[in-house]
């Protein structure tokens, strides 16, 4: 500290103890080095994510309730449900965890076109998700399994398969709503890699992307044989 | 070296190192976080109270002659909701845990300043729609949102208000979040874990709650909206859903809920008590795991909720013994308390009158709670005035005594300046006195069987409600009177000085108020805490 300070300067002590300024570009003023901040970023991604399987974990105890009480309408709501489409929309989320994978390890080696393509590329697997997910909503509408007045089922209990087809519209639609906020953070993450502002040494914030994005595809793959597949064995 | 200066302010502090109202609203500084937060569940505070002023107003005579019964029904459920979810719920973790959580553990800030700011936005937001709710013509469900009624029957403004409460809910997940990130991360070196203060285990157990209680009441409410919204079956009965679900649902995180109340309280009796005997904390590890433990035994005990609604005698049963279980480590820590006192050279502050009068409330509170836990007694005096007072006990004998023994033992601190003894010690005993007179009474009114939620009740009753009445009034003046004094001192308190108590924590070891990164260097641990025998030794 002592070199540091011109001869001019007057030693007030409390001026010239400088200790949090930041080192390093990307080091915010409260932490003490890069690794700690790293480290504090992603253990809030996770519990942030732990909040999460308890949110969604409210939903899960509610349907296998009512699936438990009414085990045969809701296996015949559940046929009702376009298979194919979900299970390529399955095949398309999965493959965007790889590629959203990919983008984290191309950003752990500092190669910033390469992690702008694979979030890129990322985001448009997504938005075909999304697009699916709409178009069976669509068809829901038109085979009026909307749950409410314009409710009709053939064959089971139209108040039980109610219940199925609204824990499944919430489920599917919070999922769905987790995926736009995801499209968001895709977004923010291409353009601070466009901004040129990653490098080998400071990408954890593509890493934290990169978490939730997984999580959100592991919703959909406890979602897909809930909903899609408990009763496909007949 | 300190104590030439002593007495006066440090030049440039927290509170005015910058000026405006931008500098304000868009600070990153936990400092000045808590204190937004402070003024806003104050506000929210005196709603509350009003509320409860009108019921007890009600209730001094026997028929229903002051509001009506729909009045009566809106004014209970708002004294709830606001209280509950505006006051209780942020108080101690937002204010006191914002300041002094990373002061404690030696850290410059909170991991997540900008997520800290951005809680106290999503709280107002949702006391926003709380308000709306309000003024618009209240709600009536009671603060529980039981279906069927809040989804099919009641015609107010359920919506408005379980969004509010929604959207309040995240502000707590994410400070629960910033706490836990804080505390695994932050800590200066030496601070282990055995060094922390019991303030910081305590806030450590609550914030473990809030992560994982808080979403299920955030999906629980999601449901009821949608349902009231689009006419959905999920919990009604008349389409095979099931309202029990709900109000497990409701409980899971609702009951954990007491003990996001509580837990902060007895972190800061902890501090109270070493402080006011110069003594260490007898058997700290102890106290410590206790509030591990009771975060972990309080999600496994709702259903002690719902043992009239139709639940099977097993699960109760079950149900009941866990209840019974969660009493263990809430009584490890009153003994422990207890202990402490023993041998210590005791002095009657203000705080340490708030944290003793904490220590019996709530073991009345808490002695009250296995009354209710037991299957046979709980039919008999479920709904009845018996809970009323039972969990007034804990959440206001309990809690809001902890809240008025935290601001009076850090007032100093944050703000530089020290209060009126004099006043402060009749205050505590206003409280203290006006809070038994108000609650004590609704012990027995609800053993002979007066129901709760009825504006209007047989005369034999009045005896015990106008007791109980006069009690709130006395208890509404020993409110006001800290609202008064505190703010008095702000100007004409004297200068606090660095440690007026001579406490050991870190958070007494920078000027008081504290500047805006805390130390001017991270400090280094080397003392267990509550090293008062060693700080005595040292002083002769």
């Amino acid at each position: 500290m002592a070199e540091v300070a011109s001869p001019q300067e007057p030693p007030t002590s409390h001026v010239s103890q400088t200790p949090h300024v930041p080192s390093e570009p990307h080091l915010m003023h409260h932490f003490d080095d890069m690794e700690q901040q790293r480290e504090a970023a992603t253990l809030g991604m996770w519990v942030f994510l732990i909040t999460e399987v308890l949110f969604f974990g409210g939903l899960f105890a509610a349907y296998m309730i009512y699936r438990v009480w009414y085990p045969t309408t809701f296996g015949v709501a559940s046929r009702q449900l376009h298979l194919y489409s979900g299970a390529v929309m399955t095949v398309v989320l999965i493959t965007s965890s790889l590629t959203m994978a990919m983008a984290v390890h191309a950003a752990a080696n500092g190669l910033r076109r390469r992690i702008m393509g694979f979030l890129g590329l990322t985001l448009f697997l997504g938005i075909v998700f999304v697009a699916l997910k709409g178009m069976e909503y669509y068809h829901e509408y038109l085979e009026h399994h909307i749950p409410g007045h314009g409710f009709q089922i053939e064959g089971t209990d139209p108040n039980h398969a109610q219940i199925f087809f609204s824990l499944y519209f919430i489920m599917t639609g919070l999922h769905a709503l987790h995926m736009f906020i995801g499209f968001g953070i895709l977004l923010t993450m291409m353009y601070m890699a466009w901004r040129n502002y990653f490098s080998a040494k400071w990408h954890t914030p593509v890493e934290v992307a990169g978490l939730y994005w997984h999580f959100v595809d592991i919703i959909w793959i406890f979602l897909f044989p809930l909903l899609y597949l408990v009763d496909r064995h007949r | 070296m300190e104590t030439a200066d002593a007495l006066s302010l440090p030049k440039t502090h927290y509170l005015n190192a910058e000026y405006g109202i931008r500098s304000w609203l868009l600070t990153t500084d936990h400092k000045r976080i808590a204190i937004l937060y402070l003024v806003s569940i104050t506000f929210f505070f005196a709603i509350g109270a009003t509320f409860a002023g009108v019921i007890r107003l009600e209730l001094l005579t026997p028929p229903g002659d002051l509001v009506s019964d729909d009045t009566y029904n809106k004014m209970f459920t708002m004294h709830g909701i606001v209280m509950i979810f505006l006051f209780l719920i942020p108080s101690i973790p937002a204010v006191f845990g914002n300041f002094f959580v990373p002061m404690m553990i030696g850290a410059r800030d909170l991991a997540f300043p900008k997520i800290n700011l951005l809680s106290w936005y999503v709280y107002v937001v949702g006391a926003i729609f709380t308000l709306v709710a309000i003024t618009a013509g209240g709600v009536d469900t009671g603060w529980t949102f039981y279906t069927p009624f809040s989804t099919v029957a009641s015609n107010t403004n359920v919506l408005t208000a379980a969004i509010g409460v929604f959207i309040a809910g995240f502000s707590s997940i994410l400070t629960g979040l910033n706490f836990i990130v804080t505390i695994h991360r932050m800590r200066a070196p030496g601070m282990t874990w055995m060094k922390m203060p019991l303030f910081l285990w305590s806030t450590y157990a609550t914030a473990l709650i809030n992560v994982l209680g808080t979403p299920v009441l955030a999906i629980t409410l999601l449901l009821v909206a949608v349902e009231r919204v689009f006419h959905l079956g999920v919990f009604n009965p008349a389409y095979g859903g099931d309202p029990v679900l709900f109000q497990h649902l409701f409980w899971f995180y609702s009951h954990p809920a007491v003990y996001i109340m509580i837990l902060p309280s007895m972190g800061v009796v902890s501090e109270l008590i070493a402080a006011f005997t110069r003594h260490s904390i007898f058997g700290y590890k102890m106290v410590a795991f206790s509030s591990l433990a009771i975060a972990v035994f309080g999600f496994l005990v709702w259903g002690h909720h719902m043992f009239v609604a139709g639940i099977s005698v097993y699960s109760a049963m079950i149900f009941s013994i866990l209840s019974f279980l969660v009493a263990i480590p809430s009584a490890i820590k009153v003994f422990n308390w207890s202990a402490t006192l023993y041998k210590g050279s005791v002095s009657l502050d203000a705080p340490m009158l708030y944290a003793l009068g904490f220590i019996g409330l709530f073991t009345v509170g808490g002695l009250t709670g296995l009354f209710l836990a037991s299957l046979g007694l709980d039919v008999q005096v479920h709904d009845t005035y018996f809970v009323i007072a039972h969990f007034h006990y804990i959440m206001v004998g309990g809690a809001l005594m902890g809240y008025l023994g935290a601001i009076h033992y850090w007032w100093p601190k944050m703000t530089g300046r020290l209060y009126n003894e004099i006043w402060a010690k009749l205050a505590a005993l206003t409280v203290f006195l006006g809070f038994n007179l108000t609650f004590f009474p609704q012990f027995i009114l609800g053993y002979l069987g007066m129901p709760r939620r009825y504006h209007a009740y047989p005369p034999e009753f009045q005896a015990l409600n106008v007791l109980s009445t006069a009690g709130a009034t006395v208890l509404g003046i020993g409110y006001l009177m800290p609202l008064a004094y505190l703010l008095l001192s702000l100007k004409f308190g004297k200068i606090a000085g660095p440690n007026p108590w001579k406490a050991t924590g870190l958070e007494w070891q920078t000027p008081s108020p504290p500047p805006t990164f805390n130390f001017d260097q991270t400090p280094i641990v080397t003392k267990p805490p509550y090293s008062y025998e060693q700080q005595e030794a040292e002083l002769g």
